[in-house]
C-alpha cells in the first residue's frame, strides 16, 4: 500500500529538516521521492507534527530477568491491565509489561525500534522468544560480554584480534547487534561476593582490570567494524562518588578514537553521576561530566531518567542490586549467570520528597540540558530502572519547559531544590532536537542507516503528533507536548499504520536486527586464531548447563530476521 | 471507594472494598477472600464469616491495610491482617491460621479461637486473643499479664498474657492471649518471677 503523507511539519534531523511544512510518499514500507496520489491513501497531516519512528537505545523488555522480574511483582500486574481486541492481544504489567503490551505501548507513542541492551548469552534463545512476541517494533539486543571467561583470559592474555573472533562468534550465536559491558570485572568479582572498586581494580583469579577490559572491547568494537559503539554499564554505578569514575571510563578509550566518531556509549549515565562520599552529602556530578562531554567528541549518552513513580529495578550489575536491596530492604532476586554475568531484580519507589531521589531526578534532567550537543546525550529511563518508559512524553515537557521542571521542583524534597542546577539552567528544547534525543541521535549512535530518519529509501517509520508548533508554544503548554507525545496521531511501521489516536489498528511482526559477520558467518567451523570448536565443547560441557550445540541459535529460529552484514577486520 | 454507603444483601466475592479510602460498607451475609484489602480508611462490616487475607495486600504488595474498621461478626479465615499498617479489625467468631503475620502495626482482636502461628513475622502492633490457641510461637516472649486491653475506646477485660515479638524479625508486637481460655500456657508464668 502507498501513503501520501499531507503537509505535516516534518523534523528530519538527519536529513537537516525542521519544521518544514512538506509531503512525504511512501511505497513498499520504504520513503519514496512521490506516489501515485489517486492510489496512495492519504493522511492529512496539517498542523501536526511528522518524525522519523522513536528509537529507544537502552529498553530492558525482553529475556530472563525482565520475565523474573514479572514473576516477582504480581502486583504491578494488578492494577494496569489491557484486555483484548480484534487486533491486539490481552495484557498486563505497568512496570514490567507483557511483551505483547510493550510493544503496543511504544507504538502508541509513535516508537518503531528498540534495543534490549542486557542479554545473558545464555538466554539469548528466550530473550528472542519474548522479543518475537513482542510485535510492531524492530529490535535488536545486545549480549553482555565484559565479564565472559573467555573474553577475560583473551584480554588478560592481551589477544585482542583472538578475542575479536570469539566476540564476533559469541554475537552470531546469540543474533546480537552491540557489545554490551555492565560493570567491567564487577560481575566476575560478585561471584566472590566482591565488587570492583575502581577502574584499575584487580578482577579476582583472571588478574585484569576494568580498564584492560573496555579498552580491550572497545578495540574489538573497531576490528569488528561494529555499527554500534561499546555501550557501557559503568563501574560503581549507583554509588555516591562515581562521577570520577565515569570521566575515567571515558576517557580510558579516549586515545583509541580515530576522527570524530563515537567510540564508547555510556548508558544510563544518570546513575553515574554522583558526588559526594556518602548518602547524606550526594550531590549533582551532572556539570563535570557534561563538560567532558562538551569537550570531547568521542562518546555519547543516555540519559536514564528517574520518574517519581513505583517501578522494578533490574540490571545484569548483581552487587548493584545487593545494595539497593540492602537499601530498600525489599523483595529481590539475585542470580549467577554460570561463566557469563549476574543478575539482580529490586523492585523501587522514587519519592519526591527523598532527598536522593530527588537529586537523582535532577542529575537526569541536569544531563540532558548541559550537554549542548543533542546528538550526544539521548532520552531514556533505562526502562524500567528510572521509571516505565511510558513516562517519555513526561520527560519530553520537561526538557522542553522550563516551566514545567520548574512545577515539579516545587514538589520535591526542599534539599535537593536547593542543590539542583536546573534553576539556574533556562535551556529548553525545541521539536528539532527532541527529535535528535528520541529517534535522529540514537540512529546515527547505533549505526542504523535506514532508521531515524525521513530521506528517500529509508524505512518508512513514521511517527505523527497532533501538535502544532506554530500555535503551540511548548515551553507555556507542557501538558499539550504531553498529550501529543503520548497518543501519537499516526503510528507508521514500514508503511503501514499501526497505531491512530493511540488505538492499535494494526500488529505486524517487528524484526530482529543482529549482526553477520560475512567473513565468518558459519560459526560451525573452525577460525584459525579462535579456540577451536572441540575446545569450545569441551569447556561447555565443564562449566555450563548446556551444551555447545543448544546455545547456538540458529537464522532460522528467529521469526523475522534482519541481518546486517559487515566485514570485520579479522 | 472514598465516601458513601454500600448494603449487601447476601454473599458477596473476593476483593471487597479494596484500596477502600472512606464511607461504609454492610455486607448481611459472607465476604470471600482480601475483603478490606489495602484498605486506607473508612468501615467495614461483615455480619457472616469472611474468608482469608482480610485487609491484606494484592499478592506481592508489602502495602497491606492502614487505616479504617474492619467488623467481622462470624469467622475468617488464614492470614488476617497480612502486612497490615494501621487501623483495626475486629473479629467476633474464631480466626485460622496466621493471624497478623508480618503485621507493621494496627490491632486485631479475636473474640474467638485462633487456630495458631499468630503474630509470625510482625514487627509492631496488638494482637488480641479471647479464646483459645494451641500454642504461641517459640519466637515471641512472655512479658507480662494484664488485667484489661483497649481497643478503640472498648475495655476488653482480661486477665491476658502479654508476648513480645515476633524476635525473629526483631518485632516489637504486642500478643495477648487470654489467660482463662488458656491454661496450656500457664508454664509461661514461670519466667515472669
Amino acid at each position: 500500500m502507498s501513503l501520501l503523507i499531507k503537509n505535516g511539519f516534518v523534523y528530519d534531523p538527519i536529513n537537516g529538516v525542521d519544521g518544514e511544512v512538506m509531503d512525504l510518499a511512501v511505497e513498499g514500507g520504504r520513503i519514496v521521492e512521490e506516489v501515485n496520489e489517486r492510489e496512495a491513501h492519504v493522511i492529512d497531516a496539517s498542523g501536526m507534527i511528522v518524525m522519523p519512528g522513536g528509537i529507544d537505545i537502552h529498553t530492558h523488555i525482553a529475556g530472563a530477568e525482565v520475565n523474573s522480574g514479572r514473576l516477582l511483582r504480581p502486583e504491578d500486574h494488578a492494577y494496569d491491565f489491557e484486555p483484548k481486541t480484534p487486533i491486539t492481544r490481552s495484557g498486563v504489567g505497568r512496570s514490567i509489561p507483557s511483551t505483547f503490551t510493550t510493544g503496543y505501548r511504544y507504538a502508541r507513542m509513535g516508537y518503531t525500534f528498540v534495543c534490549n541492551p542486557s542479554m545473558p548469552p545464555l538466554e539469548a534463545r528466550h530473550t528472542h522468544e519474548e522479543l518475537e512476541d513482542t510485535p510492531i517494533v524492530d529490535k535488536a539486543t545486545f549480549p553482555l560480554l565484559g565479564d565472559w571467561w573467555f573474553v577475560l583470559e583473551y584480554l588478560r592474555d592481551g589477544l585482542i584480534r583472538e578475542c575479536a573472533e570469539h566476540v564476533a562468534w559469541m554475537i552470531m550465536a546469540t543474533k546480537g547487534y552491540a557489545i554490551k559491558i555492565v560493570n567491567p570485572g564487577g560481575l566476575e568479582a560478585w561471584g566472590f561476593g566482591r565488587n570492583v572498586r575502581d577502574l584499575d581494580d584487580q578482577v579476582p583469579y583472571f588478574n585484569i582490570t576494568p580498564r584492560e577490559i573496555i579498552r580491550g572491547l572497545c578495540m574489538v568494537n573497531r576490528i569488528l567494524n561494529l555499527p554500534h559503539t561499546i555501550h557501557v554499564h559503568t563501574n560503581r554505578l549507583g554509588q555516591p562518588g562515581n562521577y570520577i569514575t565515569t570521566i575515567k571510563t571515558m576517557d580510558c578509550v579516549r586515545d583509541l578514537a580515530v576522527s570524530d566518531r563515537p567510540i564508547i556509549h555510556i548508558t544510563h549515565c544518570q546513575f553515574s553521576a554522583f558526588k559526594g562520599d556518602s548518602w547524606a552529602n550526594m550531590r549533582s556530578g551532572a556539570e563535570d561530566i557534561a563538560k567532558y562531554v562538551n569537550s570531547h567528541s568521542h562518546v555519547t549518552l543516555d540519559m536514564g531518567q528517574v520518574i517519581f513513580t513505583d517501578t522494578t529495578t533490574m540490571t545484569a550489575d548483581g552487587p548493584w542490586q545487593y545494595t539497593l536491596y540492602e537499601l530498600s530492604g525489599n523483595k529481590w532476586v539475585n542470580h549467577d549467570v554460570e561463566v557469563e554475568t549476574s543478575s539482580g531484580i529490586v523492585p523501587f519507589r522514587y519519592r519526591r520528597k527523598s532527598y536522593v531521589h530527588a537529586t537523582m531526578w535532577s542529575i537526569g534532567l541536569e544531563l540532558a540540558l548541559l550537554i549542548n550537543d543533542p546528538w550526544k546525550i539521548y532520552l531514556t529511563t533505562d526502562h524500567p530502572n528510572g521509571g516505565p518508559f511510558t513516562f517519555y512524553p513526561r520527560i519530553i515537557s520537561w526538557l522542553m519547559s522550563r516551566r514545567a521542571r520548574e512545577k515539579t521542583l516545587e514538589k520535591i524534597n526542599r534539599k535537593a531544590r536547593a542543590r539542583s542546577l536546573l534553576p539556574s539552567i533556562d535551556r529548553e528544547l525545541t521539536f528539532y532536537e527532541i527529535a535528535i534525543v528520541t529517534r535522529a541521535g540514537q540512529a546515527k549512535a547505533l549505526g542504523l542507516r535506514s532508521k531515524g530518519h525521513l530521506g528517500v529509501g529509508a524505512d518508512a517509520d513514521i511517527a505523527i503528533y497532533n501538535i502544532n508548533p506554530r500555535e503551540i508554544d511548548p515551553s507555556k503548554d507542557y501538558r499539550a507536548v504531553r498529550r501529543a507525545f503520548s497518543k501519537a496521531a499516526y503510528t507508521i511501521k514500514g508503511g503501514r499504520i499501526v497505531a491512530k489516536d493511540g488505538e492499535i489498528v494494526g500488529a505486524p511482526d517487528g524484526r530482529t536486527f543482529w549482526i553477520n559477520f560475512e567473513n565468518m558467518s558459519d560459526l560451525n567451523c573452525d577460525h584459525p586464531r579462535r579456540k577451536s570448536l572441540d575446545e569450545l565443547r569441551r569447556k561447555f560441557r565443564e562449566y555450563w548447563t548446556v551444551e555447545y550445540e543448544n546455545y547456538v541459535i540458529p537464522e532460522s529460529y528467529l521469526k523475522v530476521s534482519k541481518p546486517i552484514n559487515i566485514r570485520a577486520e579479522v | 471507594m472514598s465516601k458513601g454507603r454500600v448494603i449487601v444483601e447476601g454473599n458477596v466475592g473476593m476483593h471487597l472494598g479494596e484500596d477502600m479510602r472512606g464511607g461504609e460498607i454492610i455486607v448481611n451475609g459472607n465476604a470471600d477472600s482480601w475483603a478490606g484489602g489495602s484498605m486506607r480508611g473508612g468501615r467495614i462490616e461483615i455480619r457472616g464469616s469472611a474468608g482469608d487475607y482480610i485487609g491484606a495486600p494484592y499478592r506481592g504488595s508489602g502495602e497491606g491495610m492502614s487505616g479504617g474498621l474492619i467488623i467481622i461478626c462470624g469467622d475468617a479465615g488464614r492470614e488476617v491482617g497480612c502486612l497490615m499498617r494501621g487501623g483495626t479489625i475486629k473479629v467476633y467468631g474464631s480466626v485460622r491460621h496466621f493471624l497478623g503475620v508480618n503485621m507493621l502495626d494496627g490491632t486485631i482482636l479475636v473474640r474467638g479461637d485462633c487456630a495458631g502461628e499468630a503474630g509470625a513475622g510482625m514487627r509492631n502492633g496488638r494482637i488480641i486473643i479471647c479464646g483459645w490457641i494451641p500454642s504461641i510461637i517459640p519466637t515471641f516472649t512472655i512479658d507480662s499479664i494484664r488485667p484489661s486491653v483497649d481497643v478503640d475506646g472498648e475495655r476488653i477485660t482480661g486477665p491476658f498474657y502479654r508476648f513480645i515479638g515476633d524476635i525473629a524479625d526483631n518485632g516489637e508486637g504486642k500478643l495477648f492471649v487470654s489467660k482463662a481460655a488458656n491454661p496450656h500456657l500457664s508454664h509461661y508464668e514461670k519466667y515472669l518471677q
